[in-house]
C-alpha cells in the first residue's frame, strides 16, 4: 500500500485488521510481519526557508532530493546521516522519514547532535489512524510535550511519519583531517579526548585501521589555523599528518559514516554506544575480529561472528548495543525494568492494537 | 487565570499528611507553618499566588522517592519546584498540593573532562554548573537570563534556552541522562554518559514536560570547552524591516553567530535611560556575537559587517576591547530591569519564523495602540524567539487583565504566522488555556496519554500545560 496523502494513510491504518509493516526506502532491511505500508508516495519539500535555517518535507521524500536542495543554498543537515546500503547490502532509495524513524546520525553527532537534535517538528498517524502534529517549523519551541524527540528513533512503532521539519545549518567552506598512525585503542581515545576537549571545534573523531582521525570544518583560514593548533596539541601522541583537500576529506569521512570498512564482509555488525573512556577496555574484552571507533570512542562498530553475544560480553559496562546487520539476537538492547515498563505503556497508548511494525523495537 | 477548586477532603487531612512526611524526612525538611509556607506561594509569575498545604525539601533521591510514595498513597497532588524562577507559573501551587523543592540537592556528583560531562543534583543552579568546571576552561552552554538563580531541575522541566542556543542548542540538546522519581516513588535511570539510548527517546520526552512526568533528581550534562574568544558587534537600523533582513542575510551567508539579539526602539530607549550603555538613537538594534580566535573572529565579523554596511546602518560598532564588549551586552542584559523601571511588565515568549519578524513587530505595535499598553521587544532574533514585554500597572484595577488579553493576541499571532506559544519559558498556567490555538484536541489527547503512562493518577503538577477542561476528567481520577 502506498498512500498518496496523509488522509489516505490515516484511513488505511484506521481500517487495518492486521499488522502493518511500515517502510520508507526499505534500505535498513527491517523485517516485521504484516502487509507493507510505504510512505514513498508522500514526497516533496513543503517549505525551505534558508534565511531561517528551516526545511520541511514529506516523509517519503528521497534523502538525495533534500540533500540537493540544501546544497543549492550552501546548507546541510547537521547530523550527517549514514547511507547504510553498502554495509547492509540493500538497495532502495533512502527517505527522510526513514532517517528520522531510525534517528540516524553520523560522525558529526558529537558536535552537532543527533538527528533528533535537528528535528523540530513532525506530523504522524498513530496506530488508531489519528493525524497528529507536534513541534513545528521554529527551532525554539517548548509548547507541550516534545513528541518530536520521541518519534525520532521509534522505527515506525508509535506512528507513521508523514512530515518532518528540521533546523539546518550553513555548509562549510572547507575541511581538514588530522591523521595519527599506529596508536592502540586506549591511546587513540586519549588523543581524541584531548582534541575534543580543545576549543578547536572538532566535528569528527574516529579510529579505523590503526589511524586516529580528527576532522575540523569551517572557513579556510579558520580551518588551517585550527589544524596547526591541533597538530601542536596532539604532537605528544606521534607524528600528525594534515589532509586538507576538502573533497578527499569528505570522501574519507563518508566512508567512516557509512562504515565502509565492514561493507562486503560477512558476519554480524553491531553498533555499541558507551562512555568514550570505557571503549578501550571493552574492546579488549570483545570476542570479535575487528572494531572501528567513532564519536571519540563513544561509538564502537564491531564485526562479529554470528554466534557472538555482544551484550553478554559487555557485562557491567554501561551503554547499549544494537544489532545493525545479521540475526540471532534482538535488534535493540533490552532496557531496565522501569524504563521498559514506561516504553511498553507508551507503545500501548500510541498503538493500542499493536499493529505498527510489530517487534521492531523488541518485545 | 483559573485554577481548579482545591479538594477539601485533602485539605482536611493535612495533619495526617504532615505527620507522614515528617516520618520520612528530617524535621526541618517539612515546612507546614503558615508564615514560612508563604515563600512557596508563587514563582516568578507573581501575579498568581496560593499557599500550598506544605512544602518539603528532600536532600536525596531516596527522600524524594519516600515523599512521593506518601503523597501517592494519600492521593495528594505534588508540585515540583526548582528555584521558583518560572515566568509561566510552572511551580504555582494549589491549596491542596505539596510543593517539592529540590533546592537542597545541589551537589556536583562527578566531573569528567575526558568524556566532557558533569553529573549534578538537579537543585544546582545553572550558572554554578559552569562555575564548577570553569577552572578547566569548560562551560555548560544553555544560559537562560535567570541563570544565576534558576535550577537545572527547572531547566529540564521547561527545556530552557538562552541567548546562545543558535549555536549550542537548548537544554534538551545538552542533557545526556537523568535519575528520575515517578509519582509512585519508583526510581528510574534514563540515559547516562553514553549517547542516544537504544529504545524510545524518553529523555527527550521528559525534557520540557514541566514536572508532570516525574521529579528529576540528578542529571548528566554535556560540558564544552570554552572558545578562545568572543566579540560582539552592534548594528543600529532605522527600521525593524531592515534589521530583520540583516538577520536573515547573515544566516544565509553561512556565518553562524553564537548569538543574534534584537531590541526595538522602546527597549533601546528604556535601557539607555536605565543602564546608559551608549546605544545609538535608532528604531532597531542588533547585537551579533561570534566566537573563535582573534583571526577567526576578524574574518567572521568582516562578512557580517559587509552585509550590515550594504543595508545602510545608522551605526555599526565593533567591540575593540573586553570593556566595550561588556558595554554592548550591558544594555541587552539590563533590558528587562530597565523595562521594569517603567512599570510592571508581562514577558511573552512566542517564537516565529525569522522571516515574519517585521510583520509581527508591526502588528504588535498596532495592538499596543489598540490595548493602550506600551510594549518593548527584546529577543533572540537568530532563532525567532521573541520576548515582547507588555507594560501595565499591577495596582490599577483591570490592567493585568488587559495585558493578558493583549499577550494572548500576540501569542495567537505567533501561531498564525507559523510559530508557537512558547520558545523557552514553558506553558505552565500562563499559556495553558491558549494550547487549543496551537493544537487540535487529538494533539493534546496523545500528550495527555503520555502523562497517563508516567502518572496514571495525575498527581504531578496536574493543573498545568493542558487546558483545564481538556484535563478535567483525568484530574478527577
Amino acid at each position: 500500500m502506498e498512500p498518496r496523502t496523509e488522509e489516505q494513510l490515516s484511513e488505511i491504518i484506521r481500517d487495518a485488521k492486521s499488522p502493518l509493516r511500515i517502510v520508507g526506502g526499505g534500505t535498513r532491511g527491517m523485517a516485521s510481519e504484516g502487509e507493507i505500508l510505504s510512505t514513498r508516495a508522500l514526497t516533496g519539500i513543503t517549505l525551505y526557508d534558508p534565511g531561517a535555517l528551516t526545511l520541511v518535507a514529506l516523509a517519503g521524500t528521497p534523502f538525495s532530493e533534500i540533500d540537493a536542495a540544501l546544497k543549492a543554498e550552501n546548507q546541510r543537515l547537521p547530523f550527517e546521516p549514514m547511507d547504510c546500503r553498502r554495509l547492509l547490502g540493500t538497495d532502495g532509495v533512502p527517505t527522510i522519514g526513514g532517517v528520522v524513524a531510525a534517528n540516524v546520525s553520523g560522525p558529526r553527532r558529537i558536535q552537532a547532535g543527533a538527528c533528533r537534535d535537528s528535528l523540530i517538528g513532525v506530523r504522524f498517524v498513530d496506530g488508531m489512524g489519528n493525524i497528529i502534529k507536534n513541534g513545528g517549523r521554529v527551532m525554539k519551541n517548548v509548547t507541550g510535550y516534545d513528541l518530536v524527540k520521541l518519534m525520532a528513533g521509534s522505527y515506525g512503532t508509535l506512528g507513521v511519519l508523514t512530515e518532518v521539519s528540521f533546523k539546518v545549518l550553513p555548509d562549510v567552506e572547507t575541511s581538514a583531517c588530522l591523521v595519527i598512525n599506529g596508536l592502540d585503542h586506549a591511546t587513540a581515545v586519549r588523543a581524541m579526548a584531548q582534541a575534543l576537549g580543545s576549543p578547536y571545534e572538532i566535528t569528527g573523531a574516529a579510529y579505523i585501521d590503526g589511524e586516529t582521525l580528527i576532522r575540523i570544518e569551517g572557513f579556510k583560514n579558520s580551518v588551517s589555523y585550527r589544524a596547526e593548533k591541533l597538530r601542536a596539541l596532539l604532537g605528544v601522541f606521534g607524528g600528525v599528518l594534515i589532509q586538507d583537500d576538502h573533497l578527499a576529506v569528505q570522501s574519507r569521512w563518508h566512508g567512516i559514516r557509512d562504515v565502509m570498512r565492514f561493507a562486503g564482509t560477512t558476519g554480524n555488525v553491531w553498533r555499541i554506544s558507551v562512555k568514550p573512556t570505557d571503549a578501550p577496555e571493552l574492546i579488549g574484552r570483545l570476542p570479535v575480529p575487528e572494531v572501528a571507533m567513532d564519536w571519540g570512542g563513544g561509538l564502537i562498530w564491531a564485526l562479529a561472528d554470528p554466534d557472538v553475544d555482544i551484550r553478554a560480553a559487555m557485562g557491567e559496562t554501561k551503554g547499549h548495543a544494537t544489532l545493525v546487520r545479521g540475526e540471532g539476537f534482538a535488534r535493540v538492547h533490552p532496557e531496565s525494568a522501569g524504563v521498559a515498563m514506561l516504553a511498553k505503556g507508551i507503545k500501548a497508548k500510541f498503538d493500542p492494537r499493536g499493529i505498527l511494525n510489530v517487534g521492531v523495537m523488541g518485545a | 487565570m483559573d485554577m481548579p477548586t482545591p479538594d477539601a477532603r485533602i485539605i482536611a487531612r493535612k495533619d495526617e499528611l504532615v505527620t507522614r512526611l515528617r516520618g520520612v524526612l528530617p524535621g526541618d525538611a517539612v515546612i507546614a507553618d503558615g508564615y514560612e509556607i508563604k515563600a512557596y506561594e508563587c514563582d516568578a509569575l507573581s501575579a498568581y499566588r496560593c499557599p500550598p498545604l506544605c512544602a518539603v525539601l528532600p536532600a536525596t533521591t531516596q527522600e524524594v522517592s519516600q515523599v512521593l510514595k506518601v503523597c501517592h498513597d494519600l492521593g495528594v497532588p505534588v508540585v515540583p519546584r526548582g528555584a521558583g524562577t518560572s515566568l509561566a507559573g510552572g511551580a504555582l501551587p494549589t491549596a491542596d498540593s505539596v510543593i517539592l523543592g529540590v533546592g537542597r540537592m545541589n551537589d556536583v556528583i562527578e566531573t569528567d573532562y575526558e568524556n566532557r560531562i558533569i553529573r549534578v543534583q538537579s537543585g544546582r543552579t545553572n550558572l554554578s554548573v559552569t562555575d564548577a568546571v570553569e577552572d578547566e576552561d569548560f562551560f555548560y552552554a544553555p544560559d537562560p537570563s535567570s541563570q544565576l538563580a534558576c535550577a537545572i531541575a527547572g531547566n529540564i522541566a521547561m527545556n530552557s534556552g538562552g541567548a546562545h542556543c543558535l549555536k549550542y542548542g537548548v537544554t534538551t540538546n545538552n542533557l545526556l541522562g537523568v535519575t528520575m522519581v515517578l509519582m509512585n516513588g519508583e526510581i528510574v535511570e534514563i540515559g547516562g554518559a553514553h549517547l542516544d539510548a537504544g529504545g524510545y527517546d524518553l529523555l527527550g520526552l521528559i525534557c520540557g514536560s514541566e514536572g508532570q512526568l516525574g521529579v528529576v533528581t540528578e542529571a548528566t550534562l554535556r560540558i564544552l570547552r570554552k572558545p578562545e574568544g568572543a566579540r560582539p558587534v552592534l548594528i543600529g537600523f532605522d527600521s525593524n524591516e531592515v534589521a530583520g533582513a540583516c538577520v536573515s542575510d547573515i544566516i544565509k551567508a553561512g556565518v553562524l553567530p553564537v548569538a543574534i539579539e534584537f531590541m526595538d526602539r522602546p527597549c533601546i530607549e528604556a535601557t539607555e535611560a536605565f543602564a546608559k550603555p551608549g546605544y545609538p538613537d535608532c528604531e532597531a538594534l542588533l547585537i551579533v556575537e561570534v566566537e573563535g580566535s582573534d583571526s577567526e573572529i576578524d574574518s567572521q565579523l568582516s562578512v557580517i559587517k559587509s552585509i550590515a554596511q550594504s543595508l545602510n546602518p545608522i551605526e555599526l560598532r565593533e567591540s575593540k576591547s573586553e570593556e566595550e564588549s561588556a558595554k554592548i551586552w550591558l544594555g541587552r542584559k539590563s533590558a528587562f530591569g530597565a523595562m521594569g523601571q517603567i512599570n510592571d511588565y508581562m514577558c511573552l515568549d512566542g517564537t516565529i519564523p525569522v522571516s515574519e519578524l517585521p510583520f509581527v513587530l508591526r502588528r504588535i505595535g498596532e495592538m499596543s495602540k489598540q490595548y493602550g499598553l506600551g510594549v518593548g521587544n527584546v529577543f533572540h532574533a537568530g532563532d525567532g524567539n521573541m520576548h515582547p514585554l507588555i507594560l501595565y500597572d499591577a495596582n490599577k484595577d483591570g490592567d493585568l487583565e488587559i495585558a493578558e488579553a493583549f499577550g494572548a493576541e500576540v501569542l495567537k499571532l505567533c501561531v498564525e504566522v507559523g510559530g508557537c506559544l512558547t520558545g523557552e519559558h514553558g506553558v505552565g498556567i500562563e499559556k495553558r488555556d491558549l494550547m487549543t490555538v496551537q493544537f487540535d484536541p487529538v494533539d493534546l489527547e496523545i500528550q495527555m496519554a503520555v502523562k497517563d503512562v508516567f502518572d496514571p493518577k495525575w498527581l504531578l503538577n496536574p493543573a498545568k500545560v493542558f487546558p483545564l477542561d481538556s484535563s478535567a476528567k483525568r484530574r478527577a481520577g
